[in-house]
């Protein structure tokens, strides 16, 4: 089949040979037009998922939370609550699926690597200077170190935008490339902070780089920034990776993060999973909810589902 | 590609908000009240085959009847009234549709077959907005740029298809009425319910008895009405071969003739499209209401070197399109307005084949009763071929390729139509430069099928003539000059 | 007094910026308006028809695409030519249509200065019946008017030059291109108007001249596939509505004839009547 995509892998070393050629590709990549966009995202968006489809969307959509705690006054105490409820989210019912992941500052991993050991949950670590990026490149390769020997399984990096914004592409791209080495076995998710790049075209370039960089997943936000992640942003994400791997063959993950509050949000980003990218990526090792007032309102979802009332946030638990 | 892990579960729209009468007059002087030959006929759902009521069939004596009301109407209470009077009326009309206008989209989807989330999101929406947009129009027209004094025709015969019920009722009446007119109105065969609810809506906004008129019928009633010598002005849309009759049968009288006919549009993609949202433009142009759309973009043109990415990122998009119950809110393509229509469609498609063309549809289940056809694809089509000449009025797309934007030009205004096209490209100038040479009443560029009241809508050549929406809309709807040796 | 013998005009079709004679080869006599001798003019046939046709269709993307300025100002450059014959415009109209000079002369002034009216309006009608329409959604949206294409005029038949003018005027001011039927009983302004048009900037074809009978020739323009409209105000009220149903073929736009007063304000509608309006959609968007 031929593809949407302009590239074929054995070209990936070519285009990454200079700047410009480098430049040329990413600006050659096809445009964005928003209004279309968006009306795309509103057309699925008013699609209505009820009684089983709903059950099952919500039940997945606990199951690709990366549950986050990125505050500077996080504890070990609040990570190993936070632990707790990763595992048994509803401590009354077994049957609620675990998350997909913790997310925490590079410091706690140890403390969330310990809490989860054996449990499936994986123990994600922001890195690189989040959220700014602002730093030197040794600092950001130590952080990324220092995380990965902790016990991170996976790694979320944020670029330099400052650098993306500028049109030096190719610096982006080796600083992904080190910081992809530094992982070692972890999993590198990359981090766009798409709310600073002001266009789609730009999200849909540096989802490219991203991806040629050698990133397992490309992620939308930090959190720390507005507009966080948006439904038209996951969607050109999810356009990116299917003509990604319809170009190279490799498959690549998406995470939105930040600004994913209600099931109803949740529900939305999961249609638009299913109709731009399709059944490969409905599964949490290629797509991750990135959030922490999330899952109480899934939980919520699912007990009036099966009980038929409406429930009320007193009776979860709040970290 | 539309997984099969993420089943959504039927969503169906409640029917419980219609109540449906078993048997509908003809509305004629503000009342619904029987035919004089007491013939009757049934509409049904085209989703199910289900008869959804009776409704009274108009002979020439009910035509005559509606015509010399309208015309009691015009010269004793509206013309006489203050247009702010009138404006006022449309605008309470305008807002007893927003109040009702769940009842009358699931009545539209009923009984045409369209997706409830186009009647609910589409259709009855604009039919809301162009009620408001003429109701504001009515005490304003001596600045409309049609003299100071524009007058009105007298009584407007209207006649209108079953694509869009509602929505083209609004087109007909809307502008009508505000100009100081009254009509009779003749709603399809096969989709006359939305606008018999209508009348109702009339009665409830006190609309007087007489403005507004609706006869049900087929093509007899429809000739009667514009064949009508008490008729001052006709407005017809539909297809080009009764626009041509209704050219020939008014010629030579004073009636005023607005036609909006076929289509057979060219979506233009070149190779610097936005791909993505170009897909959905296609989508869109042909897929949107079954095809069932005059200005359907029916031969998609695309520029040779991006032609298989377009039509298989084209393909992977209709896996996801779902074709089902038009009252299921998850609906993308519901059912064929009629069993006539399904033959032609078929019949088409078939010709397609057999000269030579590839056919393609996404797998797709069709329903056991009821019309329907799956959205389907022909590439290695030519300019030669029917389907790329003849308007199919269906979920079938024609691919054709070009090479430079002088040969795109040349293929799309190469057929006697003239409605639409769309231009997918961002350069700029390209868009203005196509925008200047495609024969056609209206260019989408990166965009299709948007509808709004104040854009005037209409067609070149044999698509017609006269513009509906925005105050060009108006002139089709006031005395502005020639209409003929007497006058 | 001198002996001089004068040399005589022969009356010719205008066809493709051309002064053909009809194909057929006959030509009909024309008489002043008490029946005195004029001239012969040429008689033209279904195949003058059938090449004005073909001369208006081939100079149509040219002119229409030409700029609204330059429209302007070849059709100004016409109203002066027009001023310079005024002498044998008022002699061909005093005898033609058995005027007193005086109101001859008003005719032909009127003519010329209808012409000057119509030639400003070629860069004023696109802003005054254009528009930007205010559309609910992230658009912008125009509506614009557009030359309808090959419009078949039959001129008046009472008003040989000043009819004439108000009617070719308006439909070429926009980029129209046309075929006309000149007034059957005096055609001789027309052939004249010709050979103004000839020298001046108007480029060949745009407008085509013929001289002959409305009932052989119109049905012809009327039936054409390839004319986009009819101006029918020179067909009698029998004939236009034959001309009408025949022009429903292909849609023609019909201007059904209209007792007309020419000395009075023309207003828009003979413009409007062969504009087409366009409308266009963009979105806005970053």
């Amino acid at each position: 089949m031929t593809t949407t995509a302009p590239l074929q892998v054995e070209r990936i070393s070519e285009v990454t040979a200079s700047d410009a050629s480098l430049r040329g590709f990413l600006h050659g990549l096809p445009g964005v037009d928003q209004v279309g966009a968006e009306a795309r995202v509103a057309t699925m968006s008013s699609r209505s998922i009820k009684t089983t489809a709903k059950q099952w969307a919500i039940d997945l959509a606990i199951s690709m939370i990366d549950l986050t705690t990125l505050e500077g006054q996080d504890t070990p105490g609040k990570v190993r609550a936070l632990c707790a409820k990763a595992m048994r989210p509803d401590p009354s019912d077994p049957s609620v699926p675990r998350v997909a992941a913790i997310c925490v500052y590079s410091d706690l991993v140890a403390v969330a690597a310990h809490e989860l050991r054996g449990s499936g949950v994986k123990v994600a670590s922001v890195a690189t200077a989040f959220p700014s990026g602002r730093a030197s490149m040794a600092v950001k390769l130590q952080d990324t170190r220092d995380a990965v020997a902790a016990g991170a399984d996976e790694i979320d990096m944020v670029i330099d935008r400052g650098a993306f914004l500028s049109g030096r592409y190719l610096e982006v791209y080796d600083e992904i490339l080190a910081v992809k080495e530094a992982c070692g076995h972890a999993h590198l998710k990359v981090i766009l902070e798409t709310g600073e790049l002001g266009t789609y075209d730009n999200v849909r370039r540096a989802s490219w780089l991203a991806m040629l960089a050698g990133g397992d997943f490309i992620k939308t936000s930090t959190g720390k920034v507005s507009p966080a992640a948006t439904l038209p942003v996951t969607m050109i994400m999810l356009e990116a990776v299917r003509d990604f791997r319809d170009s190279t063959g490799r498959q690549i993950g998406v995470k939105p993060a930040g600004g994913i509050r209600s099931s109803k949000d949740a529900i939305k980003h999961l249609v638009v999973v299913n109709e731009t990218a399709g059944d490969d990526w409905l599964d949490p090792d290629w797509f991750r909810l990135g959030a922490s007032s999330l899952l109480n309102d899934l939980l919520m979802q699912r007990t009036k589902i099966a009980t038929g009332r409406y429930s009320g946030p007193d009776y979860f638990t709040l970290d | 590609m539309a997984g099969k892990k993420f089943t959504y579960a039927p969503a169906p729209e409640s029917r419980a908000i219609l109540d449906l009468r078993s048997s509908y007059g003809l509305f004629i002087g503000g009342e619904f009240v029987d035919s004089i030959d007491g013939r009757t006929f049934k509409t049904i759902s085209p989703a199910t085959e289900e008869v959804l009521a009776e409704v009274t069939e108009a002979g020439e004596a009910d035509v005559d009847r509606a015509v010399q009301a309208a015309r009691r109407a015009y010269e004793r209470i509206w013309s006489k009234l203050a247009p702010r009077e009138r404006g006022k009326y449309l605008y309470r009309i305008a807002r007893i549709v927003q109040e009702r206008a769940r009842e009358l989209a699931v009545l539209e989807s009923l009984d045409n077959g369209k997706p409830i989330r186009e009647s609910r999101d589409v259709d009855i929406p604009l039919v809301a907005a162009y009620f408001f947009y003429y109701a504001g129009w009515a005490d304003k027209l001596p600045y409309a740029g049609f003299g100071p004094d524009p007058r009105p025709l007298g009584v407007a015969g209207q006649v209108i298809p079953w694509n869009f019920p509602l929505l083209m009722l609004a087109w007909k009446i809307a502008p009508a009425l505000a100009c100081g007119n009254t009509v009779v109105l003749k709603p399809a065969e096969t989709t006359p319910l939305t606008a018999l609810l209508f009348a109702e809506i009339c009665q409830q906004a006190d609309l007087p008895p007489g403005v507004v008129n609706i006869v049900t019928g087929a093509g007899e009633t429809g000739r009667a009405l514009v064949e009508h010598s008490g008729v001052d002005k006709v407005a017809f849309t539909g297809s080009t071969e009764v626009g041509k009759m209704i050219a020939r049968s008014t010629a030579g009288s004073k009636k005023k003739v607005t036609l909006e006919l076929g289509g057979k549009a060219a979506n233009i993609v070149f190779d610097d499209a936005p791909i993505d949202q170009a897909v959905e433009g296609i989508v869109n142009g042909i897929f949107f209401n079954q095809g069932h759309v005059c200005c359907a973009g029916s031969r998609l043109l695309v520029q040779e070197n991006v032609a298989d990415i377009v039509v298989s990122s084209l393909k992977r998009r209709l896996g996801t399109l779902r074709l089902g119950d038009p009252l299921d809110k998850n609906t993308d393509v519901g059912a064929i307005n009629s069993a006539e229509q399904l033959a032609r469609i078929r019949e088409l498609s078939d010709v397609g084949e057999e000269e030579g063309a590839e056919r393609w549809s996404p797998p797709c289940e069709l329903p056991d009763r009821g019309f329907w056809f799956p959205p389907t694809v022909f590439t290695g089509v030519t300019q030669a071929h029917r389907i790329a000449r003849e308007e199919i009025f269906g979920p079938v797309l024609s691919v054709l390729t070009f090479r430079t934007p002088a040969e795109a030009v040349e293929k799309a205004n190469n057929t006697p139509y003239g409605l639409s096209a769309g231009v997918w490209t961002e350069k700029g100038s390209l868009i203005l430069w196509m925008a200047n040479q495609l024969r056609a009443g209206v260019v989408w560029a990166n965009t299709f099928n948007r509808f709004d009241p104040t854009s005037p809508f209409g067609g070149y050549k044999e698509s017609g003539f006269g513009r509906e929406g925005g105050r060009h809309g108006l002139e089709a709807y006031l005395a502005t000059g020639n209409r003929g040796r007497d006058v | 007094m001198s002996d001089r013998l004068s040399v005589r005009k022969t009356y010719k079709l205008y066809v493709g910026g051309k002064f053909p004679r009809s194909e057929s080869g006959r030509s009909y006599e024309v008489t002043d308006a008490k029946g005195g001798f004029l001239a012969n003019a040429a008689l033209a046939s279904r195949k003058d028809a059938r090449d004005a046709v073909q001369a208006a269709r081939k100079a149509l993307p040219e002119w229409s695409a030409a700029t609204a300025y330059n429209r302007g100002q070849v059709l100004y450059r016409v109203a002066e030519l027009l001023e310079g014959r005024r002498g044998q415009f008022v002699a061909e109209v005093a005898a033609g249509e058995g005027l007193t000079t005086r109101k001859a002369e008003a005719a032909v002034d009127a003519a010329t200065d209808r012409w000057v009216w119509y030639a400003g309006w070629a860069d004023k009608i696109m802003q005054v019946q254009g528009s930007a329409n205010p559309v609910a959604g992230p658009y912008f949206d125009f509506s614009i008017p557009e030359p309808t294409g090959v419009v078949a005029v039959l001129a008046p038949q009472g008003s040989s030059l000043l009819g004439l003018v108000s009617v070719v005027a308006p439909v070429i001011v926009a980029g129209n291109t046309c075929v006309v039927l000149a007034s059957e009983r005096a055609p001789l302004p027309a052939v004249t108007l010709s050979e103004v048009l000839a020298t001046s900037d108007l480029p060949g074809g745009v407008v085509n001249l013929l001289t002959g009978r409305v009932a052989e020739v119109a049905p012809w323009l009327a039936s054409h596939m390839d004319v986009n409209a009819i101006d029918l105000v020179g067909a009698g009220s029998d004939q236009a509505i034959d001309l009408e149903v025949a022009a429903a073929d292909n849609l023609k736009r019909v201007l059904r004839p209209t007792d007309e007063d020419w000395a009075s304000e023309p207003g828009l509608h003979r413009m409007l009547a062969f504009l087409e309006t366009k409308t266009v959609w963009h979105p806005i968007g970053v």
